[in-house]
């Protein structure tokens, strides 16, 4: 997220940007130029569409010609159909581009990586052959003589150049816009680490959707103006390969998930390939495929972060690391009142049962957790602890049985739902936002309890403050240290201030001196009010920590109560150590 | 929506051996995935790059000639595999090795995209420089075997079609057989399995991801070379089998040898079965739906797993 100032910088940037093209479109002398010019800002525009997904979202496309297309398309039907003028179609072009994203999104959604991207390829591809067998191989816009402005036809080309540059100018807006809600702060997260934004309450379902149907509609709009500009269209020319991957490639050239990229790509590319497409075109048909072609390989061999970053990198590597201000001081924040539930416990977990294909993962579990309890759940590994949080967190739905919160059933409910009613968690591989900083990951989980931007900041401080980690707030969450890390994601799950975390070996791979202070955080947690259930396979910390012991072993509960009573428990023995042992304990018993 | 029973039987019969060079190209497709997990995106253009090898090889360098028009095609085909082999070989050497197995841990930035992007790039290159170099001409391999028919009750049986079949067929089993019993193959499973391990076992994962990525694009540039006699082709042809390729893929489930081969044959007989009740253009498209149904329905396929921890 960036602060106020920097952000009036970048409006700035690009009121400036926009001048210079309006100059330069002035000192153009010809058509073709002008042209080229417009082309570069359409192109800007799709690039900048397809980042807000994919760079800003990490959710690559390989298809968003299908966008590009059915808005050239809807422009040129609308003309010569409906006699509908491209002042009216062009800007229905964005709910064109936003209801495809909708219906493309839906079922593609379900995928992640690789596969979502190759999904994505098909859908152009498929619309192709659609727009061909409807009898619309080549489509031209027919010309109107008399009324030629109303119909967005001119005489100057400077005029398009001037329309093109007001859409980019948009286009750039709503994406500073993305970047500096929490619209783009929940894109970041779900691209750095989706399981755990959505674990924080991140509705990353709709923040996807969202930013599909943005993206498309961007995109559309810019295929509609396009079909003005161009006058003719084929499916190869708006649905093709070519398209897809040049919205891609331009905004990877200039710099993925940045406001400049796409505009640095275009600006670059676009001509290059223009020009030798027009000197070398008859001799050299598919020169402008290969220049992309090799563009595309040269920036994964050399600088596969984009131009902007990699300038962005040499300025600051210049640049003295400026002293950053301290935090401010965390506001006091009025400490939890320990909420009462209407009598009973707080997490009631009835018969949870759940099987992966032939392995039964968890059994018959039945557990009850009191409000202001400290529990812990230990077994040796493989005993399905892991699998019970991600019941109870959503993250997996049982195969039968059910989980109470507060009076309520929330099994079947989305991770972000849970997240909502107060339960937050850790993970057991500690999920950061690795390339945003420790406040800003906090603030993430923040947002759930959180009124507005503000509030969500104050919160985020608080939760460092509370685990101690309020020096490091600026560190980049990549470069932590396992304790840190730990406390970090600790924070981020207290931000919100839930009534019950879950604490998935926030213990494993510490130190003894990181130890302590670590336990000292959490038994403070269940002062204040929030109810704790941690997992664990040490025995020897837990015994000291929590009030309350269950024994999970091969998906059962084999025992709980009291820690020193499940510590002498035979069968729990025998889970930990087998049959030998508690053989040896029986006879120096005797 | 109404056929006979006979064109139902001639669709599925068309169906099978048309799927049978599918199932060819997917195992090539597979082998790749299977062993590097890398979605290649050029692997259309390889198999366009098998039938201008093939086509050339039957017109202009006189493998036809003392062959006849007959053997011709098919050893051509044959042929196209080791030339593409060697193709792929130089790329993966310059190129793709160093966004991917050892060299991956270099590709920050655009992160786990750079290896489909590079592949998406060499995409574009193939396709237009073929594009530079063959010309926009559509082109076909002529044989004779493709204009006649065998007679099976009503149904009619392309030769060209059951020529190709049977070699996609031994060409598969041989592959299959490879990876499952010789050392190279072990070692390339391995490789696939669990690369780190691999390495720790003294498996030199890059040759094998090599190895693995060239017989991938050779394998299917010889279902390229089996295609080619039976339909015509320019230099963008390689696109209209990646849906292909990749719904196959999918269907098997992504990672799986088997899998690969008998979800490019299902899809070869949707395909052919389609037109029973589509137009004849929208045949890719019905693929494409389908290939949307599996994700719906069972994004992990026929043969595949899904895995997922948190």
């Amino acid at each position: 997220m960036r602060t106020r100032p920097e952000s009036n910088r970048q409006r700035w940037a690009i009121a400036a940007v926009a001048a210079a093209v309006l100059a330069l479109s002035l000192v153009l002398r010809s058509a073709y130029y002008e042209l080229v010019l417009t082309q570069v800002l359409l192109w800007a525009v799709m690039s900048l569409g397809w980042n807000i997904l994919c760079g800003y979202g990490g959710y690559f496309s390989f298809g968003h010609a299908v966008f590009w297309g059915l808005g050239a398309y809807t422009v040129a039907l609308a003309m010569i159909y409906l006699n509908l003028s491209p002042w009216v179609s062009i800007p229905f072009c964005a709910v064109v581009g936003a209801v495809a994203g909708a219906i493309i999104g839906f079922p593609t959604f379900r995928l992640k990586g690789h596969y979502f991207a190759l999904a994505m390829l098909a859908y152009p591809l498929a619309m192709l052959p659609i727009f061909q067998w409807l009898g619309f191989q080549e489509l031209a816009l027919p010309m109107k003589r008399e009324t030629a402005a109303l119909y967005m036809q001119f005489e100057d080309p400077r005029v398009y150049v001037v329309l093109a540059l007001g859409l980019m100018v948009v286009a750039l807006s709503i994406s500073l816009w993305v970047e500096n809600s929490r619209f783009g702060m929940a894109l970041t997260a779900i691209k750095q680490n989706e399981p755990a934004a959505e674990a924080a309450g991140i509705d990353t379902w709709r923040w996807k959707m969202l930013a599909l149907m943005l993206s498309g509609a961007i995109a559309a709009v810019a295929g509609g103006l396009y079909a003005v500009v161009l006058l003719v269209l084929t499916p190869d020319t708006v649905f093709g390969m070519l398209v897809s991957a040049q919205a891609l490639i331009l905004a990877l050239f200039g710099g993925v998930g940045s406001l400049w990229g796409p505009i640095i790509g275009a600006m670059v590319l676009v001509p290059l390939a223009e020009g030798l497409n027009a000197e070398l075109g008859n001799v050299l048909p598919g020169i402008q495929g290969v220049v992309y072609g090799v563009a595309i390989i040269v920036i994964i061999l050399c600088a596969p972060e984009g131009v902007y970053w990699r300038v962005l990198d040499r300025l600051n590597r210049n640049k003295k690391p400026e002293p950053r201000a301290t935090v401010a001081a965390a506001p006091v924040v009025a400490l939890l009142q320990p909420r009462g539930t209407a009598g009973g416990d707080l997490l009631v977990l009835r018969g949870i049962g759940i099987s992966f294909g032939g392995l039964r993962a968890l059994d018959q579990i039945d557990l009850a957790v009191p409000p202001g309890g400290l529990y812990g759940i230990i077994g040796p590994n493989g005993a399905g602890k892991t699998t019970l949080f991600n019941v109870i967190n959503g993250f997996l739905a049982p195969g039968n049985g059910t989980a109470e919160f507060a009076g309520e059933k929330i099994t079947g409910l989305r991770p972000n739902r849970i997240c909502r009613r107060g339960i937050g968690r850790t993970f057991q591989v500690v999920r950061a936002f690795a390339r945003m900083s420790v406040l800003e990951n906090v603030i993430v989980g923040a947002y759930v309890g959180a009124p507005d931007d503000t509030a969500a900041r104050n919160m985020a401080l608080a939760a460092l403050d509370r685990v101690g980690l309020s020096v490091r707030a600026d560190a980049i969450a990549g470069g932590l240290t396992t304790r840190e890390l730990r406390l970090m994601e600790l924070a981020r799950a207290l931000a919100p201030n839930p009534r019950l975390v879950l604490l998935d070996e926030t213990l494993a791979g510490l130190g003894h001196e990181d130890l302590d202070g670590i336990l000292g955080v959490i038994r403070q947690i269940r002062t204040d009010g929030t109810t704790v259930l941690i997992i664990e396979h040490t025995m020897q910390a837990m015994v000291n920590l929590v009030d309350h012991f269950t024994v999970l072993d091969h998906g059962r509960l084999i025992a709980e109560g009291k820690p020193n009573d499940v510590v002498r428990d035979q069968r729990v023995i025998e889970a930990y150590l087998g049959k030998k042992w508690v053989e040896r304990v029986a006879a120096t018993a005797n | 929506m109404s056929f006979s029973l006979i064109d139902f039987l001639q669709a599925l019969t068309a169906g099978i051996l048309v799927g049978s060079a599918y199932a060819l190209m997917c195992v090539g497709l597979g082998i790749i995935f299977g062993a590097m997990r890398v979605v290649n995106f050029a692997q259309g253009d390889f198999l366009m790059l098998g039938m201008y090898a093939a086509f050339y090889l039957t017109t202009g360098y006189g493998v036809l000639a003392f062959l006849g028009p007959y053997g011709g095609p098919i050893v051509a085909a044959f042929l196209a595999g080791p030339i593409v082999f060697a193709v792929g070989w130089l790329v993966h050497r310059f190129i793709v090795s160093r966004v991917t197995g050892s060299g991956a841990a270099a590709s920050e930035g655009a992160g786990a995209y750079g290896q489909i992007l590079t592949t998406l790039g060499l995409s574009l290159i193939l396709q237009n420089g073929a594009l530079i170099v063959f010309g926009s001409t559509p082109t076909a391999i002529r044989s004779p075997l493709s204009r006649s028919s065998w007679e099976i009750g009503d149904v009619l049986l392309n030769q060209g079609r059951c020529v190709s079949f049977l070699v996609a067929v031994v060409v598969a089993a041989a592959v299959y057989l490879f990876l499952g019993h010789t050392r190279l193959g072990k070692g390339l499973r391995a490789a696939a399995d669990n690369s780190q391990a691999a390495i720790y076992m003294g498996i030199d994962v890059d040759r094998a991801h090599r190895l693995a990525w060239s017989l991938g694009v050779g394998i299917t540039a010889i279902a390229g070379g089996l295609v080619a006699s039976s339909q015509s082709f320019q230099p963008y042809t390689g696109f209209d089998f990646v849906i292909v390729m990749y719904a196959g893929v999918v269907l098997g489930g992504l990672g799986s040898i088997l899998g690969a081969f008998w979800g490019g044959l299902l899809i070869g007989i949707v395909q052919q079965a389609s037109t029973l009740v589509f137009p004849y253009q929208l045949q890719n498209t019905c693929i494409f739906i389908v290939f949307l149904l599996i994700i719906f329905l069972r994004p992990q396929g026929m043969f595949g797993r899904l895995s997922e921890r948190t």
